[in-house]
C-alpha cells in the first residue's frame, strides 16, 4: 500500500443564511469537540470569550417591526489570508488543502494576526485554561489543549479531516463527499452549514459555491482576502413585497 | 547682547566632569526614587510572566494597547538624538554644542526602552528571541514578510548605530577622565579612551568619523519610524490604520516629541548639575525655533490624516472620527491632546521671552510630550475598538493597574539610565564646549560689539 501525502483537496464551507435559526448548536458542538475553555458570564463581559464559531445577531428595523438576523461566523480560511504574512515565527501558514493552519507550539503571542484579521476570528489565551473537575474526562484526546499566551482559531476540525484521510488511505480510496463533517456542520439541525472538498466539482459544497449562484457572497470581499467560506444570502419575502409595492 | 563668563580650559574640565568626579547629593536621591519605580515595574512584568496577559486590559478587538502606544512614543523620543546631533552637526549649527550628547544619550536609552515594550506585550515573552534568525534547533527561520521581524532589526540597527555615535564623540572626554582618575576606574577609562592623546591627526579622524556616522544614521533615522508605522499602516484588517500617510506622519511626530524631549532633558540637566554657563538662553531659544517649525509641519500632517478619513466618507474611518469627537472618554482625550500638543505651546513659542525662559520651555515641552503620548493612544486604540464593519464585535478598552505601572516604570527607567550614564561619562562634550570658545570672537556691528562664531570654510 502506498502512503498518500498529496491530495486534491480544498476544504470549503457554505453557510446558507436563509436556513439559520440562530439556535447556537454549532457553538456548543465546537466547544465540546475542540477543547475550547468554558466561557463564563464575566469572560463575556470582558469580551475575552473564545468561540471558534459564533452566531452574530443583528437587529433590523425599528420596534415593533424588528427582525433578528443571524450570521454564523468562523475562521474564513482565506486563500489570501492577512493573518499569515504578519506572523514573525510562521505560527500560522497555509497548507496545501486550503486550510489556514495555526501551529500552537510556534506561537509567541504577538497578536499581530488577530489585529490583521478583518473578521476577528482569532482568539488569544489570556489565562491558562482550566476546566471544572467534572469535565476532565470530556476533553477530546484528538485535540491539543492550548497553553496561555498563544492564539487559536477554527481549524475546520482538522482532526476529523486527518482521520477521514487516514481511513481513506487504509482502504485505498479517496475521501468521499459527506463521509465526515466538522462538529458544527454535524450539529446543525437545519443544514445551514455545508462542508466538503470544493476541488471536487460533484461535491455538494462545490455545487452550492458556484460563482453564478444568485445568493452567493463572501464576507468583506472587497478586501481581497479570498475567503474559503461562501455565504448564501437570506431570502426575505417581506422585503420583496415592499420592493414590489414601492411602499417606501 | 550676551553676557557670559569666559571660562578657562581647566574650569570647563572641572564643571563638566563634576557629575563623574564629585556627584551632587541630589543625584543619589533622584536615582533612588527612579530606581524604586523601575523595581515596581519589574515586579509587574514578573507577574505578567507568571500569570499571563490576562492581567492587562486587553480583550478581543483591542489586542494591542498601552504597551505598543508606549513603544511608538519612546521611538518618537529617540528620534531627537539623530535629528539634533546629526543634522545640526552636518549643518555646523553652533547651538547644537551643549545638546548633542544629551540628545544622543536620550536616543539610546529611549530606544532601548521602546525595544522592551513589544517584548513585555508578548503572550509568551520568554520566547521573544524566536523573531531573530538564531534558534537553529527549530529549523525555522523567521518570516521576513512580517513587520514584527522588520521592527526588531530596524530598532537594533538604530541602537547599534547611535551607540557607536555616542562612543566616537565620547573618546576625547574619556581621555580627560582617564587623566583624572586612579585605580581600577583609571584602567577602565584607559581602555575606553583607546589611546587618545589629543593630537591633530586624532582630532581630525574623530571629526571625520562623527560626520560619516551622522550621514549614515540619517537614513536609518527616517526608516526606523517608517518601519514602526508600517506595523500599523500595512494591516488591511484595521481600516483606520491602513493609510499611506502613516510613515511620514509618524516620523514628523517623532521629531516633534523628540526635540521637545531634548529641551526637557537640557533644562533638567542645567538645574541638577548647575551647568548655567553651558546651557544658555540662546541655546534653548534656537532649539525652540526649530521646534516651532517642526510642530507646524507635524500639525499639517495631523490635519491631513484627520481630513483623509472624513473626505472619502468610509464607514470604518468615519466611526473612528466619531469616537474621537463625540464619545467619552475619547473626546476628552482628543481635546487634551490638541491643547497640549499644539494649541497651548506653539503660540507661546512665538514670544522671545518664552523661548528664553527655562521654566516656561520646560513646561511647554512637557505639555508637547503629554500630547504626543495621547496622540499615539488615539491613533492606535479607537481604530481597534471599531475595526470591524460588523458591529457585533466592537469593543472597549481600559488599562489595568499593571499596564499603568509598567508605563510609569519606563519613564523612570529612561531617567535612571541617563542618571547612571551621567555618573560615568560627562553629559556635555568637553571638547565641543572648548571648541565653541575658541571659535567665538567679538565683532563690531555699528556701535555694538557682538559675539559671533567665525570658522574657516
Amino acid at each position: 500500500m502506498t502512503v498518500r501525502t498529496e491530495w486534491d483537496h480544498k476544504w470549503s464551507m457554505v453557510v446558507d443564511i436563509d436556513r439559520c435559526t440562530g439556535c447556537q448548536a454549532c457553538v456548543v458542538a465546537c466547544q465540546a469537540e475542540n477543547n475550547v475553555p468554558i466561557n463564563t458570564e464575566d469572560i463575556f463581559k470582558q469580551s475575552r470569550a473564545i468561540e471558534w464559531i459564533r452566531i452574530e445577531r443583528y437587529w433590523e428595523g425599528e420596534f415593533p417591526d424588528v427582525k433578528a438576523r443571524y450570521l454564523p461566523a468562523m475562521c474564513q480560511h482565506c486563500g489570501n489570508a492577512p493573518c499569515e504574512p504578519v506572523c514573525p515565527v510562521y505560527a500560522t501558514y497555509h497548507n496545501d488543502e486550503g486550510l489556514n493552519v495555526q501551529v500552537y507550539n510556534r506561537c509567541i503571542g504577538t497578536r499581530f494576526c488577530a489585529n490583521n484579521c478583518p473578521f476577528e476570528m482569532r482568539f488569544f489565551n489570556w489565562w491558562q485554561p482550566v476546566w471544572p473537575e467534572s469535565l476532565r474526562n470530556q476533553l477530546n484526546p484528538d485535540v491539543t489543549v492550548r497553553n496561555r499566551g498563544i492564539m487559536e482559531k477554527c481549524t475546520f476540525c482538522v482532526q476529523r479531516i486527518r482521520r477521514a484521510e487516514r481511513t481513506a488511505i487504509q482502504e485505498e480510496r479517496d475521501v468521499k463527499d459527506g463521509e465526515f463533517a466538522p462538529a458544527c456542520v454535524q450539529a446543525c439541525p437545519t443544514g445551514t452549514l455545508v462542508f466538503g472538498n470544493s476541488n471536487d466539482p460533484n461535491s455538494r459544497v462545490a455545487q452550492l459555491m458556484k460563482s453564478d449562484h444568485p445568493r452567493r457572497y463572501r464576507l468583506l470581499e472587497h478586501l481581497g482576502t479570498e475567503p474559503n467560506v461562501v455565504y448564501l444570502k437570506k431570502v426575505d419575502p417581506y422585503l420583496k413585497e415592499e420592493a414590489h409595492n414601492g411602499s417606501h | 547682547m550676551q553676557d557670559r563668563r569666559t571660562l578657562t580650559d581647566i574650569q570647563v574640565n572641572e564643571t563638566l566632569t563634576n557629575t563623574v568626579l564629585k556627584t551632587p547629593l541630589l543625584w543619589y536621591v533622584i536615582l533612588a526614587f527612579m530606581g524604586g519605580i523601575v523595581m515596581l515595574g519589574v515586579v509587574a512584568v514578573g507577574l505578567l510572566v507568571n500569570m499571563g496577559q490576562g492581567l492587562n486590559g486587553y480583550n478581543r478587538p483591542v489586542m494591542w494597547a498601552f504597551f505598543l502606544t508606549n513603544m511608538v512614543f519612546w521611538i518618537g523620543i529617540s528620534h531627537a538624538g539623530v535629528m539634533l546631533s546629526a543634522i545640526l552637526r552636518l549643518a555646523q549649527a553652533e547651538f547644537r554644542r551643549p545638546a548633542t550628547r544629551a540628545a544622543e544619550v536620550l536616543t539610546v536609552f529611549a530606544l532601548a526602552t521602546a525595544g522592551l515594550m513589544p517584548i513585555v506585550h508578548l503572550g509568551r515573552l520568554w520566547r521573544a528571541y524566536w523573531i531573530f534568525p538564531y534558534d537553529f534547533s527549530r529549523g525555522i527561520w523567521p518570516d521576513v514578510r512580517s513587520q514584527a521581524v522588520w521592527d526588531p532589526h530596524a530598532i537594533s540597527t538604530y541602537l547599534i548605530g547611535s551607540s557607536l555615535f555616542i562612543f566616537v564623540a565620547l573618546i576625547p572626554d574619556l581621555a580627560v577622565l582617564r587623566d583624572r582618575t586612579t585605580g581600577i576606574v583609571h584602567s577602565i577609562y584607559t581602555m575606553l579612551a583607546m589611546g587618545w592623546r589629543g593630537t591633530v591627526r586624532q582630532w581630525r579622524l574623530q571629526a571625520i568619523a562623527g560626520i560619516i556616522l551622522s550621514a549614515l544614521l540619517l537614513p536609518v533615522f527616517v526608516s526606523v519610524h517608517s518601519i514602526v508605522s508600517w506595523d500599523f499602516s500595512m494591516l488591511v484588517g484595521v481600516p483606520s490604520w491602513h493609510t499611506t500617510i502613516f510613515a511620514p506622519y509618524f516620523v514628523i511626530g517623532a521629531v516633534h516629541s523628540g526635540v521637545a524631549g531634548v529641551i526637557t532633558v537640557l533644562v533638567l540637566m542645567r538645574w541638577l548639575f548647575g551647568w548655567h554657563d553651558y546651557i544658555r538662553r540662546e541655546h534653548i531659544d534656537s532649539l525652540a525655533r526649530l521646534l516651532f517649525v517642526v510642530a507646524l509641519a507635524w500639525f499639517f500632517f495631523f490635519m491631513l490624516e484627520f481630513m483623509f478619513g472624513l473626505y472619502h466618507q468610509e464607514g470604518t474611518e468615519m466611526v473612528v472620527r466619531e469616537l474621537w469627537l463625540f464619545h467619552a472618554p475619547w473626546n476628552a482625550i482628543f481635546v487634551i491632546f490638541i491643547l497640549t500638543a499644539f494649541v497651548i505651546p506653539v503660540p507661546l513659542w512665538l514670544f522671545r521671552s518664552v523661548r528664553r525662559s527655562f521654566p516656561l520651555m520646560f513646561f511647554t515641552t512637557i505639555l508637547v510630550n503629554v500630547g504626543m503620548w495621547l496622540e499615539r493612544f488615539l491613533l492606535i486604540i479607537p481604530g481597534l475598538e471599531r475595526k470591524h464593519p460588523f458591529t457585533f464585535s466592537w469593543g472597549e478598552y481600559a488599562p489595568s493597574i499593571f499596564e499603568i505601572t509598567i508605563i510609569t516604570a519606563t519613564f523612570a527607567l529612561v531617567a535612571t539610565m541617563i542618571l547612571l550614564f551621567a555618573r560615568a561619562f560627562p553629559l556635555i562634550p568637553l571638547g565641543d564646549a572648548k571648541e565653541a570658545r575658541v571659535l567665538r570672537d567679538e565683532i563690531r556691528i555699528g556701535r555694538r560689539t557682538v559675539q559671533a562664531v567665525l570658522r574657516e570654510e
